[in-house]
């Protein structure tokens, strides 16, 4: 033992050395691959990094097409990560209690550097994400894009669609202003709603689902203390780890359902990159590079060779940083053009009036002017059971990945644009000008209007007029394009409505210059 | 064949595999159902549901009035005093008095000047509230109680 001691270097030489090259050891433990300058190294660099390996290291060049994916996709995770960034600064001032919420927003929006920029920020975000996670659910349903394999993906989305409505509620009620409380208000009494329908058949005693859920989203009877510490809790704690950890397996699904949805390949026709370089796909490809020589085992896909695919390092880099820098450029000419509002303090005593909740919810609050539970869970619920079951309902074969082209196929999307435009408008002008059942007949039971109201006879009639389209064409895609029409028009219109022409007692107005004077 | 057809006893490894993993199951389903519990609140904390409203002679004969912190309405007739709640039975807003009852400000519910429901989505009329005399000589409204319509606490 001793011997061989002598004949290595001295263990200071040794330390020295490893000293030296602490820096480049630190770098190679960090990085196991070169500096990526080449297709290959930054192929390795995307497939060993924990980040970018979300990414395969060939994407097809289809996936970059701007009408492929509208860039909403990532346009929604965009408006994410800056909710996160500003959400962190907000929380270094904002203090989750009834006595000192509403001033420290205040502090924030008129003290604190930046801090009104900052609030309005997150403010504009927070909706722009609403509007690209919808428009990218839009784009997903007309490209077909939901078949087979990739059903499970919608799924994933939907929940996606939720959490993000559920953290814009949360996030409401924070400022503890007028806005704030009766939203919330409003908001836990339709989680209450139940009861209508558990009172209406007198249960309510022994079985009231309602109570309970308003109870466990309160904490009380009341908006209070309770409810500012829960949904604080919800908003910055729980619904974002979800959205974490749930957009996280949905990219995952993207990548493990072989990249995007996509027609065959057509051979020949040159692309240009967003590098600006033009390739063309021969049809037969004469390089073997692939995964093969960077990764032992099995490709993911062992039946399609590289063609038609471009590295993702840096094009679909170069394409995602170009869909990140538009969002933030809207969001801040946004945040600068308009700030976000803070009413007076809340005030249990003195409803807002009209009391309205964010726009997207106002579809809904129009439809829980006719009755509570029907409008804000029974038909919500119904729609969202309806979407989730497209993929399993509609499974005629299909690559997906195509904008519909065909007349036929255009002509039922405007079809049933126009009958679901026809039918929303003519009923709320009916029930606007003439009332509903509750007018007529004063005492009428209440279940009969639960069953019955404008609501749920748009809903009857968009559910057979897709029955129809589906019989006729022959085809499940045609009754899901029409449901799917149906329920985004009949969706725009009612926000629209609630949002314009809805003024004070939640009356209808032309116009906000009719409003009388309080 | 046939013998695969015969039901094959459970190897005893696969058997202690399975009794482990319930047992895992169950235990981490319970720990689930403990904890579901805790978000119920055992008890509500909040202020009192029986509100003073003063003395009866400081309501005059015909005078209604609006108490905040009652969120009620109370009137005094040659019958006596009766409270009807000023919360909206559909969702909780606050009413307002309107030349014919109640109207609601946030989905537009009507109510007559009983309290019944004349037009919106209201399911309900609003309820009358129980009125009592405190030892100290005031009204008090009990905002939780309901009482039928049309009754009056003389005074
Ligand atoms: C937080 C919300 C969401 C984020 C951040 C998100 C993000 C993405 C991204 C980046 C892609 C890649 C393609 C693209 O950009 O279009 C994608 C694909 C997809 N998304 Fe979403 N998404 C969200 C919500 C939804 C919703 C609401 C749905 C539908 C209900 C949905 C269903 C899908 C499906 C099926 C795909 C695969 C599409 C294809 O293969 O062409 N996602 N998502
Ligand atoms: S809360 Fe009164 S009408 Fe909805």
């Amino acid at each position: 033992m001793v011997a061989s001691i002598e004949n290595t270097p001295s263990a200071l030489k040794t330390f020295a050395e490893n000293l030296k090259r602490a820096p480049i050891r630190l770098r190679e433990s960090v990085f196991r691959h070169d500096w990526p300058d080449t297709d290959r190294t930054r192929s390795q660099a995307v497939f060993a990094n924990f980040f970018l390996h979300l990414h395969s290291t060939r994407i097809h060049e289809r996936t970059l097409r701007f009408w492929s994916t509208c860039g909403m996709g990532v346009g929604a995770l965009a408006n994410f990560v800056l909710l996160t960034v500003t959400g962190i600064l907000l929380m270094v001032y904002y203090k989750p209690s009834t006595d000192l919420a509403y001033q420290s927003i205040k502090d924030i929006t008129f003290i604190v550097p930046t801090g009104q920029f900052i609030r309005n920020i997150h403010r504009w975000s927070a909706h722009m994400m609403v509007v690209f996670v919808l428009l990218h659910m839009v784009r997903v349903f007309y490209t077909s894009a939901y078949k087979s394999p990739r059903e499970f993906n919608w799924l994933v989305g939907m929940a996606l669609l939720v959490l993000t409505l559920g953290l814009s509620f949360t996030g409401y009620l924070l400022p503890w202003d007028q806005l704030a409380y009766w939203a919330i208000t409003i908001g836990s009494n339709i989680a209450q709603s139940p009861r209508e329908v558990t009172d209406a058949i007198g249960v309510t005693r022994f079985f009231d689902p309602g109570g309970l859920q308003k109870r466990i989203l309160l904490g009380a009877d009341t908006v209070g203390q309770e409810a500012v510490t829960r949904f604080y809790l919800l908003h910055v704690m729980v619904l974002p780890l979800f959205m974490i950890g749930l957009i996280g397996v949905h990219f995952w699904r993207v990548r493990k359902d072989g990249g995007l949805a996509r027609p065959a390949d057509e051979p020949g026709t040159p692309v240009r990159l967003l590098t600006g370089q033009t390739v063309s796909f021969a049809p037969a490809p004469e390089k073997t590079y692939g995964l093969m020589a960077l990764v032992r085992g099995k490709t993911p896909q062992v039946d399609r060779g590289p063609e038609h695919t471009i590295t993702a390092w840096p094009n679909a880099f170069y394409a995602e940083m170009a869909v990140l820098m538009a969002t933030c450029t809207i969001c801040l000419v946004l945040a600068l053009i308009a700030d976000a509002p803070l009413k007076e303090i809340a005030n249990p005593g003195v409803p807002e009036n009209p009391a309205k909740a964010p726009w997207y919810f106002l579809g809904l609050q129009e439809l829980v002017s006719y009755s509570a539970f029907m409008g804000g869970i029974g038909i919500p619920t119904l729609v969202l059971l309806g979407l989730g079951l497209i993929p399993f309902l509609d499974s005629e074969a299909d690559t997906g990945g195509l904008w519909p082209t065909s007349l036929t196929h255009r002509l039922l999307i405007a079809g049933s644009a126009f009958f679901s435009a026809f039918v929303v408008i003519a009923l709320l002008a009916f029930t606007i000008r003439f009332g509903w059942l509750r007018s007529w007949f004063p005492h009428i039971p209440q279940l009969i209007i639960i069953v019955l109201n404008p609501g749920t006879l748009l809903v009857a009639l968009f559910a057979e007029f897709s029955l129809c389209i589906m019989n006729r064409y022959n085809s499940t895609r045609a009754g899901a394009v029409a449901l799917f029409t149906c329920f985004i028009v009949a969706f725009v219109i009612l926000t629209y409505v609630a949002t314009v022409h809805r003024g004070p007692n939640w009356s209808f107005y032309w116009s906000r210059s009719q409003w009388p004077i309080h | 064949m046939s013998s695969l057809r015969k039901p094959q006893p459970v190897p005893r490894r696969d058997f202690l595999g399975a009794a482990a993993l319930m047992t895992c199951g169950a235990t981490l389903g319970l720990a689930t159902v403990g904890m579901a519990r805790l978000p119920f609140p055992a008890v509500i904390a909040g202020e009192s549901s029986k509100i003073k409203i003063g003395r009866p002679d400081d309501i005059a004969m015909g005078e209604e009035r609006w108490v905040p912190s009652a969120r009620a309405f109370v009137f005094r007739d040659k019958d006596g005093v009766h409270a009807i709640s000023g919360v909206c039975t559909h969702l909780g807003c606050i009413v307002s008095r309107a030349p014919t009852g109640f109207a609601c400000p946030c989905h537009g519910s009507r109510f007559g000047p009983q309290g019944e429901v004349t037009k919106g989505p209201a399911p309900s009329a609003l309820p009358w509230l129980e009125i009592s005399l405190a030892p100290d000589g005031q009204l008090v409204v009990d905002v939780e109680s309901r009482t039928a319509t049309g009754s009056r606490f003389r005074v």
